[in-house]
């Protein structure tokens, strides 16, 4: 009796829902991980993307934070039922990447969909950490950042440290000086440990964090972070973490309120920490390029991008995808990404924007901004510092910090450490690499 | 005059079961079935690419000396959370059941921790002991103690079971009250009559008498710290530092959500299940003997 009667209400449900707009609208369902400010900017790119044209509605939505919004993905799509753009965080790539039939890779979907599309136009910085090693674009470039040394300049100056230090020496002489006048619990910290100290370390110093170019050319890729100068640098930060000059500030963002609430007066984090550090740090503040060994050959090189892109999900009609790469389109203009930019504090992602706030003298009033830019065009990437592709690459984090952890606390030396990491690090990997092929 | 009705109907037993039964099944055989099958299996995250690789999820376990650690974390964490929030609960309990006059006021406030969600009780405590900025980290460094649980493991260890206990006192309390008031005054009158003092009143009668709702507590108490407070570590510590809050079900989250290595994490669920089996038959086997009904 059920049966017989969820045929006619099923009916009547679907003539409802498609009888509704005028004209076939198609619908593309874009879900995300942005919240507060970003979210409204999400909102308001969609909306004015489905107000410039009336053949396609994008929908976004939100569905948690970064790993929450893959995972709801990854259900939905062995579910029959994935959204068509999914944003993903940055070291989801390697997952999304070796998802072969699951994904629609972003230069095939401008292909098919005859939109204009030159790879040359983006940064290379930021497009080389989602696309094939031929140059390919996988995934879409959403919101970029890169990791800046944040200086609370008020402190520094009551400290008696008269310049912002470039080079790792001359950090932790700051600190030290900074500890002496006050700072006992904090001269130093970061968010983000492996991120900082063990990605981005190894990108600025030109060194490899892993084999076949930190893994962008292959998934057999080896882990290589527990060189003599990997060694050499948590040494110094385990040392300077027994007085605090050094305090260890945690896997995630959740210590880098100690910057806002003047405790850290150096502190090493995403650039993207711009708009909550405007909103809640009441002394004069500015970002700083990542500091260096000055004895390292090359080094500052260049650094590598942090944040998220966006996934084009497989199995989807030719109409919806002809959608997307409109939104695509709509996104890489050079007035909207130059806005989006200067307004939310990610990275420009095409190379017109980031002229165009030049020339509009952005960067003058706003130099905060352009340090990460800076950082990432500072040379011409090489093979250690174009990106890297790891595979499960959230677990492997975790694990790297772990190691940081016990080498922090005293319970393992810094090689004993970083030697452990290397080797955990590289059965997750081998594990990876026989579901990838 | 024997009232009493026949039923002959021959299903009927059967029909009254199904309802505990289908739920049963789909809630618990069928997950549980799933997870062992898919702890034989090598799969992407997406399912794309799916093998049958034998035992290899369960030799790649045995050989992480970081398993064996989560299970002697697990054992720490499990005992002190429960032994923690059964005494705890126990002794509110016997001050509540007393002739109070705000005893109405004081056993709601004592329940509603219980409403808390997991994850949001282990942001409220990760805040509240937040190294540098916590409300009750600051007078602790302030007493001059180096409050640091994101490189300290005891400190960590702390956080985690007082977050628990704390979550779980208010269902130790609800029962344990139910139990003491079910108690017969008279009996405890007789004893006090018969010149027994409160405290020898308490573990010569009052114990034994509420030991059916302290066994059944025991059961569900082991089961919560086995399987429910991966919402409290992810939020407090992240099973840090350095793998110290790590527990085996912290691990099974971490490795197959986080990790999304599905064929390992379905395999240390299953070796979890088969743990918390033993160890609820041995309880029913052993501690259940020493159950006054």
């Amino acid at each position: 009796m059920a049966f017989r009667q969820f045929g006619p209400a099923a009916a009547i449900t679907a003539a409802l829902a498609f009888a509704t707009p005028a004209h076939a609208v198609t619908e593309i369902q874009w879900w995300h991980a942005m919240t507060g400010g970003n979210n409204d900017i999400v909102n308001k790119l969609a909306e004015e993307f489905n107000a410039s044209q009336s053949d396609y509605k994008v929908v976004p939505s939100y569905k948690g934070s970064y790993p929450d919004t893959m995972n709801a993905g990854i259900a939905a799509f062995r579910a029959g039922n994935a959204p068509h753009i999914m944003q993903v965080f940055e070291v989801g790539t390697a997952t999304m990447m070796s998802a072969t039939g699951a994904i629609k890779p972003v230069y095939q979907l401008m292909k098919d969909a005859g939109e204009p599309f030159d790879p040359k136009a983006y940064l290379p910085t930021i497009t080389g950490y989602y696309s094939t090693s031929k140059g390919d674009m996988l995934s879409f470039p959403f919101n970029s950042s890169s990791t800046v040394m944040w200086i609370n300049k008020d402190e520094l100056k009551k400290a008696g440290v008269t310049e912002i230090p470039k080079t790792w020496p001359e950090v932790f002489e700051a600190a030290k000086k900074l500890k002496a006048a006050g700072h006992a619990t904090c001269g130093f910290s970061n968010a983000w440990a492996s991120w900082v100290h063990i990605e981005q370390f190894s990108a600025w110093h030109n060194v490899p964090i892993g084999t076949k170019a930190n893994g962008l050319d292959g998934f057999d890729t080896e882990l290589k972070f527990n060189s003599p100068l990997h060694v050499k640098h948590l040494q110094n930060l385990v040392d300077l973490q027994k007085d605090k000059t050094y305090d260890y500030g945690g896997r995630t963002s959740t210590n880098e309120a100690r910057f806002g609430s003047g405790e850290c007066a150096i502190f090493l984090t995403s650039s993207g920490y711009y708009a909550t550090a405007k909103g809640t740090a009441k002394f004069d503040f500015t970002s700083a390029p990542m500091p260096y060994y000055p004895d390292v050959a090359g080094a500052p090189q260049n650094s590598i991008i942090g944040g998220a892109s966006l996934w084009v999900m497989g199995g989807k009609k030719p109409e919806e995808y002809k959608g997307v790469a409109k939104f695509f389109t709509f996104l890489s203009d050079t007035n909207r990404q130059a806005k989006l930019h200067q307004e939310s504090g990610y990275l420009p992602i095409t190379k017109a924007a980031y002229e165009k706030s030049i020339k509009d003298g952005f960067y003058e009033k706003n130099p905060t901004l352009q340090t990460p830019l800076k950082e990432l065009t500072n040379k011409e990437p090489t093979e250690n510092s174009r990106g890297l592709r790891f595979g499960n690459m959230v677990q492997m984090r975790d694990l790297w910090s772990e190691e940081i952890e016990a080498a922090l606390a005293g319970k393992k030396s810094a090689k004993e450490a970083l030697d452990a990491a290397v080797s955990r690090g590289n059965a997750v990997l081998r594990t990876f690499e026989k579901t990838a092929k | 005059m024997e009232k009493s009705t026949v039923f002959n109907n021959r299903l009927l037993p059967y029909l009254l079961l199904l309802p505990q039964l289908v739920i049963t099944v789909v809630f618990f055989y069928w997950p549980a079935s799933q997870a062992i099958w898919q702890s034989f299996l090598r799969e992407d995250a997406f399912g794309l690419v799916s093998e049958f690789v034998g035992l290899e999820n369960y030799q790649a376990l045995f050989a992480q000396p970081e398993y064996y650690r989560s299970m002697l974390t697990t054992v720490i964490f499990s005992t002190l959370v429960a032994a923690l929030s059964l005494s705890i609960a126990l002794l509110f309990a016997t001050q509540a059941d007393k002739n109070l006059k705000a005893a109405p006021a004081y056993k709601t406030l004592m329940i509603w921790p219980y409403a808390v969600a997991p994850a949001v009780a282990g942001v409220l405590w990760f805040f509240m002991f937040q190294p540098s900025l916590g409300m009750l980290a600051r007078p602790l460094r302030g007493m001059g103690l180096d409050w640091n649980p994101l490189l300290n493991e005891n400190h960590a260890m702390m956080l985690v079971v007082m977050a628990s206990v704390w979550k779980q006192i208010s269902y130790n309390f609800l029962f344990f009250l139910a139990g003491l008031q079910s108690i017969p005054k008279s009996v405890i009158e007789a004893g006090a009559i018969d010149g027994a003092r409160p405290v020898r009143r308490f573990w010569t009668i009052i114990f034994p008498l509420l030991s059916p709702t302290t066994f059944f507590l025991l059961v569900v108490n082991v089961v919560y710290v086995f399987f429910d407070t991966f919402g409290i570590i992810d939020a407090v510590t992240g099973g840090g530092p350095a793998g110290a809050t790590t527990t085996m079900v912290y691990k099974v989250y971490a490795d197959g959500r986080l990790g999304g290595d599905l064929g390992g994490s379905a395999a240390q669920s299953v070796v979890l299940m088969v743990i918390v089996i033993a160890l609820t038959a041995i309880q029913f086997r052993y501690v259940e003997r020493k159950v006054q009904y």
